[in-house]
């Protein structure tokens, strides 16, 4: 039972920065560069772990980080200098680091306990079982699960963040050129997302692996797009969508004894689907509607 | 009311010195150079394909230039960003943003406001009158995409108003809206100019250039001529910037025409 309360906390936490984060790679249209970052952080992992043989926290946030930041801006000067397009450009780079960090996951397979299987789908159930210990492996106390406090710590990060940085975040997302005429660095909050994204994701590894991490920076955050009508608004409701799959995808996993991580994903896309079905019945219904009520919202141009 | 008296005389709010751009290798603009004065609104005219957005772009270091110099006040770009305003063009904007009305016109005053400080009451009052100066204030809580395109720009207008800039650089604000929005920007630009600020637009309607502008600089890959209307505003400039469409250019020769007729009648009246 303690263990169904952790899971359904990390997984919960996960949901939250990921839809979190994702409202802004959806509204800055680079839905794929989070895909991209999701998948080269593992290179970033396995290096961060054999450099300094250390599976700390802050190492492996470090490695993620750093490898994120990379696969980023190494992608944009392929496309700039290389002219290769932009999309396949990511394409590129993301793949090749992946295939890198799984090359490197076979070689020395003896000495990182991460398995293929484990860095493509995570298993969120086992994450009970990895626990940490405060103030020493001996004798310290045991306070939960190495994931949930990861994911805990990269919450908070990508949180505070956030209510710092609003306005900024909210200036840079909307137009970047109206941005840049302000005096604001577009540059360094480009980064800063990515910094944000490689974090995220670096936390959400052990639970949902790098495939099913991108659903869930990617469709809480389209859902909310489709409803949204400010960025603040746009944020609860993706965490709201969010919280809802992780509650249903648990729900269902449990039933069917299927994956954790999957049945949060397929949940998370069926919300997305309905979402978009009702907006269409809506639009539907409005159209047969005598249009008195919505004429003037429509054809006000008048001064 | 008399214009207010420039404080630098000596620094016009913009010059441009023999700047160059080129878009993947292929040259935009070669060897620009002009200066414009205070107080004035300032037409930037040319074909489509002329480099007169890259203009703009390149003199806001939105898009990098190869050479050349540009002064803002006789100054960098970034010891004068508050005193710039850049509305861009309408087509640049995503209309579908979650983003109301107010939240738009509050960028305006974020060049004022460090990284975590939200919007003061003062910055909300300002961009309070700049959305009224524009009509727009019962639109404040709408979100963009719910806004007609002469709405939008006006919208984008008050932002660069709450700016409180001193030189405004638009470009193609008359692009597609209505005849209510073209007054309300007339009306703006005559309230602006009172105040002594600059405002440079990039125009492409021929039949207005000569009534809403006071002077005209034309483009086409280079400078072609800078001045006030009365001067520049000639058969051979347009001949020059517009190259061998003779079919058309008879017509803008017809339409200047009536345009001066036009506006010697409103002077005279």
């Amino acid at each position: 039972m303690i263990n169904d309360l952790w899971i359904l906390a990390t997984a919960s936490l996960v949901a939250a920065a990921c839809s979190m984060v994702g409202v802004f790679l959806i509204l800055r249209r680079q839905a794929l560069l989070g895909d991209a970052i999701s998948h080269s952080v593992l290179l970033g992992i396995v290096l961060a772990y054999l450099l300094s043989g250390s599976r700390d926290l802050f190492v492996m946030l470090f490695g993620a980080v750093a490898i994120g930041l990379v696969t980023a801006w190494l992608s944009d000067t392929l496309h700039r200098f290389g002219r290769i397009q932009a999309d396949a450009s990511i394409g590129i780079i993301f793949t090749l680091f992946f295939a890198l960090g799984v090359i490197l996951v076979s070689l020395f397979a003896g000495q990182i306990d991460l398995d293929q299987e484990c860095v493509l789908y995570g298993e969120i159930a086992f994450v009970p079982f990895d626990t940490i210990y405060l103030g020493g492996m001996e004798n310290g106390v045991e306070i939960g699960p190495r994931a949930f406090w990861t994911i805990l710590v990269v919450f908070a990060i990508v949180l505070i963040s956030i209510l710092l940085a609003f306005q900024r975040l909210q200036t840079v997302s909307f137009h970047p050129s109206l941005a840049a005429s302000l005096g604001i660095n577009i540059l360094f909050w480009h980064y800063f997302l990515m910094t944000l994204v490689s974090m995220t994701t670096v936390a959400s590894f052990d639970a949902v692996g790098a495939i099913l991490v991108v659903a869930l920076l990617v469709i809480p955050a389209s859902s909310a797009y489709l409803l949204a009508k400010s960025l603040k608004g746009m944020l609860w409701i993706a965490f709201a969508y969010s919280q809802v799959a992780v509650v249903v995808g648990y729900a269902v996993s449990y039933q069917l004894d299927s994956s954790i991580s999957a049945s949060i994903a397929v949940a998370a896309g069926i919300l997305l689907a309905l979402t978009i079905a009702i907006q269409l019945l809506n639009k539907r219904y409005r159209q047969k509607q005598p249009a008195k009520q919505f004429a003037p919202e429509q054809a006000s141009s008048n001064a | 009311m008399s214009p207010t008296q420039t404080i630098f005389p000596s620094h016009p709010p913009l010059s441009v010195k023999q700047l160059s751009m080129r878009y993947h290798h292929k040259p935009v603009l070669t060897d620009v150079s002009f200066s414009i004065p205070e107080g004035k609104t300032i037409a930037i005219v040319g074909p489509n394909g002329a480099g007169k957005s890259s203009l703009l772009k390149g003199i806001m270091g939105l898009e990098s230039i190869i050479e050349g110099e540009v002064k803002f006040f006789g100054e960098d770009l970034n010891r004068k960003r508050l005193a710039t305003a850049y509305v861009p063009q309408r087509e640049e904007i995503d209309w579908d943003f979650p983003i109301n009305v107010m939240d738009v016109v509050l960028m305006g005053r974020h060049g004022h406001l460090s990284l975590w400080k939200r919007p003061s009451r003062i910055d909300r009052d300002i961009a309070e009158q700049a959305l009224k100066d524009l009509n727009m204030w019962e639109f404040r809580d709408r979100q963009i995409s719910q806004l007609s395109g002469g709405q939008q720009q006006r919208v984008f207008l008050a932002r660069a108003l709450a700016q409180q800039a001193n030189l405004y650089l638009m470009d193609e604000p008359f692009a597609g809206v209505d005849v209510a929005t073209e007054k309300a920007i007339i009306e703006l630009f005559s309230q602006l100019k009172q105040r002594g600020k600059t405002i440079v637009c990039v125009h492409h309607d021929l039949n207005t250039v000569g009534e809403y502008f006071d002077w005209i600089v034309f483009i086409n890959a280079r400078l072609v001529a800078a001045g006030p209307v009365e001067e520049v505003l000639t058969p051979e400039n347009l001949a020059k910037t517009y190259g061998g469409r003779l079919s058309l250019l008879n017509d803008l020769t017809e339409q200047l025409y009536r345009s001066k007729v036009n506006k010697i009648h409103d002077e005279g009246a």
